[in-house]
């Protein structure tokens, strides 16, 4: 079989850019070339509360090649409204401003920027700019504004609310038999993705704009720039063909692009703007959030009431906020359920979408809570979340498009070996390490996009397609060649993709897992449409073969246009092409997601996660000695890019539960380990077998490609796996994330 | 980073002079130096590159001990067969810490000269006593779970972040100097301090003096002999506690230990008086306890930090049990032995 006749979706596909990328031509941001380049230094508030009274910079000026030093006193003209500040991911508030005003809000904040011809000139200015602040009071600890959380009172666009009580969740705790409430927490988390975010801001003559900026979606930040700088959306063009990771962080417009284009338009000049690895701590972040989680069952271990009240950081400008309790109305039946969900505001910065927001944390918390009642049950942990299974939706009472949980639960059960385990803690030991097995489910939203793509035909076989998604690494642009291609029967090496611009087809930003479900099906709709416009203009022909067919009996393959059931019956692309006086065919698509539909059913990915940790007792030493994830997902365009997806969860998940977390000075409101040094991610060390498992699921109403997608479901249930694995191995249960050597000693 | 000048010897003389200025520092590996002068806590008038100075050998001491050029690099030091034969403590020490990477950067000498890992040292816009003399400590009161238990002061609760180090402690070498008084030898008890009143110095060293290398003596610790590292995580991670342990057997009693601690104080920890207790016991739990009790006596939490007593204590006797046994911790190890 030729290539050209193989299916490429489905097949595990090396990256198209892997290659680009590991021989370093793959350009990101901060490496653009650009004439005349200045390049600009941000300086950051030291204090987390107060005014600016005064900025001294007169070293920094007379440092040379120093060109301007740019404050909240010469920032220019920007927009006034709130609105024209609000990017298409902003949760209601007043967005930071930067260099707005004399008023600090959080440690870290952006107070100045120095633009030198060189990049060492404006580092070592910036390093000789003071501040002369009036320092006013300010709390960074959640703890101490617990008492005064609200419920936020404008809701964030695309984030349901805690679905309302149902049933009568007080009294059934009351009166169940087996019950218990326990408080957990899981700490702030940084994304610091590798790449550090940085925007080349290329002006060009008659002020025009092409602007090189890390983002998870071009379109977002041209109209962010558009609306914020009152230029013509025309005039502005946004690239982010690679983004080195981002994990949620690039959603939104970092102050940095601000910043630069600000430069840029008032020096007339090409600026470009690279954050520190250490400014990075002061981006948003996943916000330290409490949980108490009541649970209530039978003596059989049927769920008779589930609460989950929970309060979560903000800033002082903007209510973040994410779905971080609606996972415990719906991932297991139960009739009686409150839900609560509060923000405290606190002087940090507005805190951001991390990868699973609110799904990586609220249903840690909910598994652990889920592993607790097995134990005092004294019941298999797998059994218990089997028995109570849930069908449908209890928080909208909609069908689920597909959910193959259960096949996720077998499977994984299996390849972990499960059924070997013994149910007390403290029972399995291996020399100075007791051993431990744990399980979690995890789930994920599955969310179809409105998005737009564009296919290119050409007379000689070569199809382009185009949409302006990001690929902010799970292989985007890998499956969006591989659906191009099987969409019009062509060998992979005829097809390229076009992403990461601002002026290509509309799409939303790159996040949510949605990605392949929306840009992809919209690929597939444009490949469609050319298909179609093909045949026409076949059928056009004088003598058509295929004159008498319809469009269902076409197939388009091997360079040609024929029927299916007879080869034969066949033209090439080209003859058809030129017989129409065209060199190439150009048709859009779009997909989104159908509102009927929508009234009946909703989607997830789901999965079990199955950890095993091996624990020195005596020292605190943990380690993860293998995970066995199993994940419905539908479709699996990719098995090579899907598993490194799972994989890269996972690993984050292992970080959550074991290491991860920013360490607050609240006397003086600072992160004090903003460094990779202090700030702990797993090393190679801390990860070791991880097996991924994608289960069969046929989804058709998921998305026309039956995709669900897989950037966020890895991490979602594997802290939890492992702090589950943990209390199986000692007997001893830390609910306060990361679970790290102090702690387990103290337990 | 501030402008400095820039400025490359080629022999030890000429270093020693160019190191003359109380702002110049030198450049080896520059694995600690150029991060420190990036974040601004380190701004020399002069860096001098000793790169180039003859300090790269390994080479037999009168004694029957080892000679160790300043410049070998952490990776060399590691690796090289008479130290793995006859000094393992060392090469396990070694390799405890760090990345191949820097490893392969990092020298003998900077090994010694680097700087705390306290996160306030490290940040410009915080107060502390030894990047700012009188400043203040942060780190009192503040966030702290890395921080010393032993020999603090109340104006710093900084501790020495090298695995390297704490080997060369319990093994007794030697660091020698030069100056341009000439050369002199410091034995490794007296070359890191503890802060007092003057955490600004992190060593005896004088103002000017380059390390030229180290003598390790021809004691042998071969065969009874442990590193043992615990961190936040299994690898790339300073440690919260290490014990470098190093024992001599005769006659089913301890003739001779030696055990220093890292991770614990502004200096690798030793307790002589300690040592000289565990000689003539047997080498069993008992002891063990009895050794660990004694070092920890005088150690002092600071709140977060409190947990590392208790962890120092069982880290302290697991070492003594693998050194006992033979059964050194394995760096490629991810369980404890």
């Amino acid at each position: 079989m030729s290539s050209a006749e193989m299916l490429h979706v489905g097949r595990p596909i090396s990256r198209v850019d892997g290659r680009l990328k590991v021989t370093g031509q793959a350009k990101y941001a901060a490496e653009y070339p650009a004439a005349d380049l200045l390049h600009g230094c941000v300086v950051s508030s030291t204090i987390a509360a107060g005014r600016i009274i005064r900025l001294h910079t007169d070293r920094a000026r007379a440092m040379p090649g120093v060109v301007e030093i740019f404050t909240h006193e010469n920032s220019g003209k920007a927009a006034r409204q709130d609105e024209d500040w609000r990017d298409d991911i902003a949760p209601p508030g007043h967005p930071l401003r930067p260099l707005h005003s004399d008023r600090i809000q959080f440690d870290g904040q952006p107070i100045a920027l120095v633009i030198a011809e060189s990049v060492e000139a404006a580092r070592d200015a910036a390093a000789l700019v003071r501040a002369e602040c009036a320092i006013e009071p300010h709390c960074t600890q959640l703890e101490a504004k617990r008492s005064q959380a609200y419920v936020p009172p404008e809701k964030r666009s695309g984030i349901p609310p805690p679905s309302d009580p149902r049933g009568e969740p007080e009294q059934a705790f009351a009166q169940a038999p087996i019950k218990f409430s326990r408080e957990y927490r899981v700490h702030a988390e940084h994304h610091n993705p590798m790449e550090m975010f940085a925007s080349t801001c290329v002006f060009e003559p008659g002020g025009k704009l092409t602007i090189y900026d890390k983002t998870q979606g071009s379109q977002n930040v041209q109209s962010y720039v558009a609306s914020v700088f009152g230029l013509k959306p025309a005039n502005v063009r946004v690239i982010n063909h690679y983004v080195g990771g981002a994990f949620g962080s690039g959603l939104r417009p970092q102050p940095q692009l601000f910043l630069a284009v600000m430069a840029s338009l008032a020096l007339k000049r090409s600026v470009r703007v690279a954050l520190t690895r250490t400014q990075m701590f002061y981006l948003g972040y996943r916000p330290d959030t409490f949980h108490t989680v009541s649970l209530a069952s039978d003596h059989q271990g049927t769920l008779l009431s589930i609460m989950h009240d929970a309060v979560a950081e903000t800033s002082q400008y903007e209510d973040y906020q994410e779905a971080l309790v609606n996972w415990s109305g719906l991932m297991y039946r139960c009739d009686n359920v409150k839900l609560s969900y509060q923000l405290a505001k606190l002087n940090k910065a507005t805190p951001c979408d991390m990868r699973a927001p609110g799904a990586a944390n609220g249903v840690t918390v909910l598994e652990c809570a889920m592993d607790e009642l097995a134990h005092e049950l004294d019941i298999d942990p797998l059994e218990l979340r089997k028995l109570n299974f849930a069908s449908m939706d209890g928080n909208t009472g909609k069908q689920f498009t597909s959910k193959a949980l259960d096949a996720c639960y077998r499977e994984g059960a299996a390849a972990f070996g499960w059924s070997g385990r013994r149910r007390e803690p403290r029972a399995m030991r291996d020399g100075h390490e007791l051993i431990g097995w744990g399980v979690s489910t995890g789930t994920w939203e599955a969310f179809l996009q409105t998005a737009s793509a564009r296919a290119r035909l050409t007379d000689d076989c070569k199809l382009e397609v185009s949409t302006a998604a990001s690929d902010i690494g799970p292989g985007t642009w890998t499956i969006l060649t591989q659906i191009g291609a099987d969409a019009l029967g062509l060998p992979l090496e005829a097809v390229s993709a076009r992403i990461g611009d601002s002026t290509l087809p509309a799409s939303p930003v790159e996040g949510g897992s949605w990605t392949a479900a929306s840009n992809g099906s919209a690929v597939q709709a444009a490949c469609e449409a050319v298909k179609h416009t093909l045949f026409k203009r076949a059928q056009r022909m004088a003598n058509s073969p295929l004159a008498d067919a319809s469009f269902e009996h076409i197939e388009v393959k091997s360079g040609g246009i024929g029927r299916k059931d007879d080869p034969r019956r066949s033209l090439s692309i080209a003859e058809v092409m030129h017989a129409a006086d065209l060199t190439e065919i150009v048709e859009d698509g779009q997909a989104s997601a159908d509102p009927e539909q929508a009234k009946r059913y909703v989607s997830y990915t789901n999965s079990a996660v199955f950890a095993e940790v091996r624990v020195d007792e005596e020292l605190g030493i943990v380690r993860v000695a293998r995970i066995v994830c199993a994940t419905a997902a539908g479709r699996i365009l990719n098995p090579k890019t899907a598993r490194s997806q799972i994989l890269g969860g996972v690993v984050m998940g292992i970080g959550m539960a074991l290491h991860e977390e920013a360490m607050i000075d609240h006397r003086l409101g600072k992160i004090m380990n903003h460094n990779f040094a202090e700030y702990h991610v797993p090393a190679h060390a801390d990860v070791d077998d991880i097996e991924v498992i994608f289960v069969d699921e046929h989804d058709d109403k998921v998305s026309p490609l039956g995709v669900k997608g897989l950037g966020e479901i890895g991490i979602v249930g594997t802290a939890a796996a492992v702090a589950n694995a943990i209390f199986h191995a000692t007997g001893k249960r830390v609910r306060d994330f990361p679970i790290t050597i102090d702690k387990l000693l103290a337990a | 980073m501030n402008r400095f000048e820039y400025v490359r010897p080629d022999t030890v003389a000429h270093a020693v002079k160019a190191l003359a200025d109380r702002d110049a520092r030198a450049l080896a590996g520059g694995t600690n130096l150029v991060d420190l002068m990036k974040y601004e806590v380190t701004r020399p008038s002069r860096v001098v590159d000793i790169n180039h100075l003859p300090l790269r050998q390994i080479e037999p001491a009168p004694d029957g001990g080892l000679t160790i050029g300043a410049l070998v690099t952490n990776s060399e030091l590691a690796w090289d067969p008479r130290i793995t034969k006859r000094y393992p403590l060392l090469a396990s020490a070694i390799l405890a810490g760090a990345s191949p990477q820097l490893r392969n950067a990092a020298t003998t000498g900077g090994n010694l000269l680097q700087r705390t890992r306290c996160y306030y040292f490290y940040d410009p816009s915080t107060a502390c006593n030894k990047r700012e003399p009188g400043s203040g400590c942060s780190a009192i009161g503040g966030v702290n779970r890395i921080h010393a238990i032993l020999g603090a002061s109340d104006g710093c609760i900084a501790v020495h972040p090298s695995d390297m180090c704490v080997a060369l402690a319990a093994l007794e070498a030697v660091v020698n100097v030069e100056g341009k008084d000439g050369k002199r030898s410091i034995p490794f008890s007296a070359f890191h301090r503890l802060p007092g009143s003057e955490p600004q110095h992190d060593n005896t060293m004088l103002q000017g003096e380059l390390i030229t290398s180290i003598t390790l003596p021809a004691s042998d610790f071969g065969s009874n002999h442990t590193y043992l590292k615990v961190r936040d995580r299994l690898s790339y991670a300073f440690a919260l506690v290490s014990v470098a342990a190093a024992l001599k057997l005769e006659g089913g009693e301890i003739r001779t230990a030696r055990v220093a601690l890292g991770g614990v104080a502004h200096k690798p920890w030793r307790d002589p008086d300690a040592e000289q207790a565990l000689q003539g016991q047997p080498p069993a739990e008992a002891a063990f306890a009895q050794f660990a009790d004694q070092i920890l006596r005088q150690a002092r939490g600071q709140g977060e930090n409190d947990f590392k007593i208790e962890l120092a204590r069982r880290t302290m006797i697991r070492a003594l049990r693998q050194a006992a046994a033979g059964t050194p911790q394995k760096q490629s190890d991810k369980f404890v032995l």
